[in-house]
This record gives structure tokens, C-alpha cells and sequence, in this order.
């Protein structure tokens, strides 16, 4: 039977922004968490650790997101786990999302001048109250502007939770239009939301660049 | 663990992978060049077009660049059909990376070409150079060459995200791969072997690249 977009259709499309808002929000504090590690293993003295870090953006940046969710969603299977699609997509999205912000981030530590970690380290302090109460401080700054910017990307990137089979938003869409046939409407909707959570993030991150960008230099 | 890897399966059917890969490469390619044209006339009417069309432009841009390729994809693989316009899946997939590549690249351009300095605009004007002789070698070529890292990882982001076009079946490499899955069902071992040839194409896409920048644009610039 073939029903129209209807209010109950809007409805059920608006329910499913709930678990893409659910699953940007976990892969970004699950990836800003793993990220900061990978920042810091990426700019840090000890060789074998910059170059695991390294190897981890590389290979996270030179592959695409929708394969490593198949992976990790098949790989569970590989390791005996039943991982259900709402528990792949999140971790899948979280290992993406620490590969990006943890390369985003190395810029921005990098970016606190050289002097500032000479003259903490020569007023006696060691790497981790260096890095607490010296460079990070500063580099959040600079990083501010780039990881709201990043969020859209998240928020956009959990649309492929619905390829392995999570119902968020674009899965809702398509079950929509598989039962009233109106991909136009469906889908235009569908977008229309994504754009109403991710252009007010642009927006924010092109501002606070703005503001941002005069006092650092 | 007691799982029992069986690469076989994926590596009898290599030519039909590789067939998968040469289209990804293709679709990617044909995207980036049709792209390019797209990027550069938005980008030339972002920065001097009349007040609607630079609106039109900027619309373009949010659009595209706040909503997710996939829907994007399934708007025009299954909306275009709609108001009478039926594609194949390799041309609704190819149309759709235009679309998304051109709305990224027009405003890496832009910043490029805003970037001259106006005195150079100028300068070329002032030496006979005909309007579009200055855009040509005065505006176009030192932005290009400007924002170049910029663009080219662009593209290699191009190139990954075009698995996702496997949703509606083009028969690119993902695509191939999910009908390799689907016969022999050695899901882990297809997908591990694509995201390597991905891994691949993307570091031949840098090399490329790279061989490029020196080809073109390896000139010395005195910047002051």
C-alpha cells in the first residue's frame, strides 16, 4: 500500500534526528578523547609513538568512513562479538572521528610558539604540566574554530550508519520513501534537517575563525 | 580466536575488483575535472558576479556542503527520476560528486583567487593583457597554485567518499565488493582487501598530485 508524506511521516523523521544527534554526539566525545591521545602522540618526543600516531591518521585519512564501519562491523563478527549496527557505527565513527580531530589538533599544539615550551620547561616544568598549563591552554584557542567546523563533518558522516543498517535520519528517509514513493519530498526533507543542525555549526566556526584570527597573530 | 581466514574467495575474483577500482578511479577523475569547470565559473561569479547570482552561488555552497553526500546521492538517483529524468546509477553517481566536488572546490578557489592582490589584476590590465588573459595567467594560475594542497586533498577526499555512491549500485569498487560479499559471504576478508586498495589509490592520487605541482606549477615566486 502506498501511503502519502504526511504529518505522522514528518514525525517519524524527526525522531530519527534524535539518534544521528545521539550517534554525532557520542563518535565526537568518544573521538575528541581518542583524538587528544593521537594529538599528543603526534607531536610528542618519543619516535615510535609519533610514528603509531601518524600511521593511524594515515591510514584513517587514506581510507573511506564506510568501509571502516563495514570493518569494524564485520571484523566484531571475526572476533566472535555480536555487535549490533548501533554499537559498530558508533565505534567506527569514533576511530574516524580521533584520526581527524587528533590531526587537526597536532596543527594547533604545533602551532603555540617554540618559546613558550622553552620557557616552561626552563622554569622546571615536565611534560605533563607542560602540556596542561602551558601549551594546551593555548592551543585550545586556536582549536576551537576548526573542531566546530569538524562537527559538521561528523554529523554528515553518520548518515552512513544507515548503509549497515542503523535507523537514523537518512535510514528513516529511505524507509519513508520506500513506502510513499515521493523521493523528492522524502529526501528534500531529510536534507533540510541535516542542513537545520549542521548550518548553524558552520556558521558558528566561521565566526569564531573571524574573531579568533586577529589576537594569535 | 577461532575464525578461520579464506582470502581465496576474494582473490579469485581479482579482475572483477579491479574492474570495481578502474571505475572508481574513472567516476573520480570525471568528477574532478567537471568539478574543476564548476568551481571555477562559481567561484569567478562568487567573487565578481552580480548580487543574485553570487546569492545563487553562496546557496549552493551551504547546501551542498551542511547535508550529507548520501542524501544528496538519493535525491538525485531517486528524485531526478520523478520530474522524468531516469539515470543510471554510474551517471546519477558521477552528477552527484560533481555536485558535492564543485560546492568544496568553488570555495577553496575563491579564497585562492582572493588572494591577488588587486595591483596585479592592474598590472596585467595595464600591460594590454585582454580581461580574460588576466584571469587566465594573473588571477587563475597563482590561485591554483596558492590553494593547491588544499584542492588535491579535496580530491583525494573525493575519491574516498565515492564508495558512498555503492547505495545505489554503481559499479564502482565498494560496490563490487558488497556483490563479492554477497556470493562467497568472506565479509571481513573483501572489505579488508578494498580499504587496501583504497589505501593505495589514495597514495597513487597523492603521487600524482604531487607529479603534477612540479609539472605546472614549479616556478619560483618572489613573494614580498
Amino acid at each position: 500500500m502506498i501511503r502519502a508524506f504526511g504529518y505522522n511521516e514528518f514525525l517519524f523523521l524527526l525522531s530519527a534526528v534524535q539518534w544521528t544527534l545521539a550517534l554525532s554526539v557520542i563518535a565526537f566525545l568518544g573521538g575528541a578523547t581518542v583524538g587528544l591521545f593521537v594529538a599528543l602522540g603526534r607531536t610528542c618526543d618519543v619516535k615510535p609513538l609519533r610514528w603509531l600516531a601518524t600511521g593511524y591518521i594515515q591510514i584513517f585519512q587514506g581510507t573511506p568512513l564506510l568501509m571502516q564501519l563495514f570493518l569494524v562491523f564485520f571484523g566484531a563478527t571475526v572476533l566472535g562479538i555480536d555487535m549490533s549496527p548501533w554499537v559498530a557505527a558508533a565505534l567506527g565513527l569514533t576511530l574516524n572521528t580521533s584520526a581527524f580531530l587528533g590531526e587537526i589538533w597536532r596543527g594547533c599544539i604545533q602551532s603555540v610558539p617554540k618559546g613558550q615550551w622553552e620557557a616552561a620547561s626552563a622554569l622546571g616544568l615536565r611534560y605533563p604540566g607542560l602540556m596542561r598549563y602551558v601549551v594546551l591552554p593555548q592551543a585550545v584557542k586556536v582549536a576551537v574554530p576548526p573542531t566546530v567546523g569538524y562537527l559538521v563533518q561528523v554529523i554528515k558522516g553518520t548518515s552512513l550508519a544507515a548503509i549497515i543498517g542503523f535507523v537514523e535520519l537518512t535510514r528513516a528517509g529511505q524507509i519513508v520513501n520506500n513506502a510513499t514513493f515521493q523521493p523528492f519530498l522524502v529526501f528534500g526533507v531529510v536534507a533540510a534537517m541535516y542542513f537545520v543542525l549542521c548550518w548553524p555549526l558552520s556558521l558558528l566556526s566561521a565566526r569564531l575563525e573571524a574573531r579568533y584570527a586577529a589576537p594569535t597573530r | 580466536m577461532t575464525y578461520n581466514f579464506q582470502f581465496d574467495a576474494v582473490f579469485a575474483s581479482w579482475d572483477y575488483l579491479l574492474t570495481g577500482a578502474w571505475l572508481t578511479v574513472k567516476l573520480s577523475f570525471g568528477a574532478m575535472a567537471i568539478g574543476m569547470v564548476v568551481a571555477i565559473l562559481c567561484a569567478l561569479g562568487k567573487t565578481s558576479g552580480p548580487k543574485p547570482v553570487r546569492w545563487l552561488i553562496n546557496a549552493y555552497i551551504e547546501v551542498i556542503r551542511n547535508t550529507p553526500f548520501l542524501v544528496q546521492i538519493f535525491l538525485i538517483f531517486f528524485g531526478l527520476p520523478t520530474i522524468g529524468l531516469r539515470l543510471s546509477p554510474d551517471v546519477a553517481a558521477l552528477i552527484a560528486m560533481v555536485v558535492n566536488v564543485g560546492a568544496y572546490a568553488t570555495e577553496i578557489i575563491r579564497a585562492g583567487i582572493e588572494s591577488i592582490h588587486k595591483g596585479q589584476i592592474e598590472a596585467g590590465l595595464a600591460l594590454g593583457l585582454r580581461p580574460l588573459q588576466v584571469f587566465r595567467y594573473v588571477v587563475l594560475k597563482p590561485a591554483l597554485r596558492t590553494v593547491y594542497p588544499a584542492l588535491t586533498s579535496q580530491f583525494i577526499l573525493l575519491m574516498l567518499s565515492s564508495s558512498v555512491v555503492s547505495a545505489i549500485s554503481a559499479d564502482e569498487l565498494t560496490s563490487v565488493a558488497n556483490n563479492i560479499q554477497s556470493q562467497t559471504f568472506r565479509s571481513f576478508e573483501i572489505y579488508i582487501v578494498v580499504t587496501g586498495i583504497y589505501l593505495v589509490l589514495a597514495m597513487m592520487f597523492s603521487a600524482l598530485f604531487a607529479g603534477i605541482y612540479r609539472l605546472a606549477f614549479a616556478y619560483s615566486v618572489d613573494r614580498r
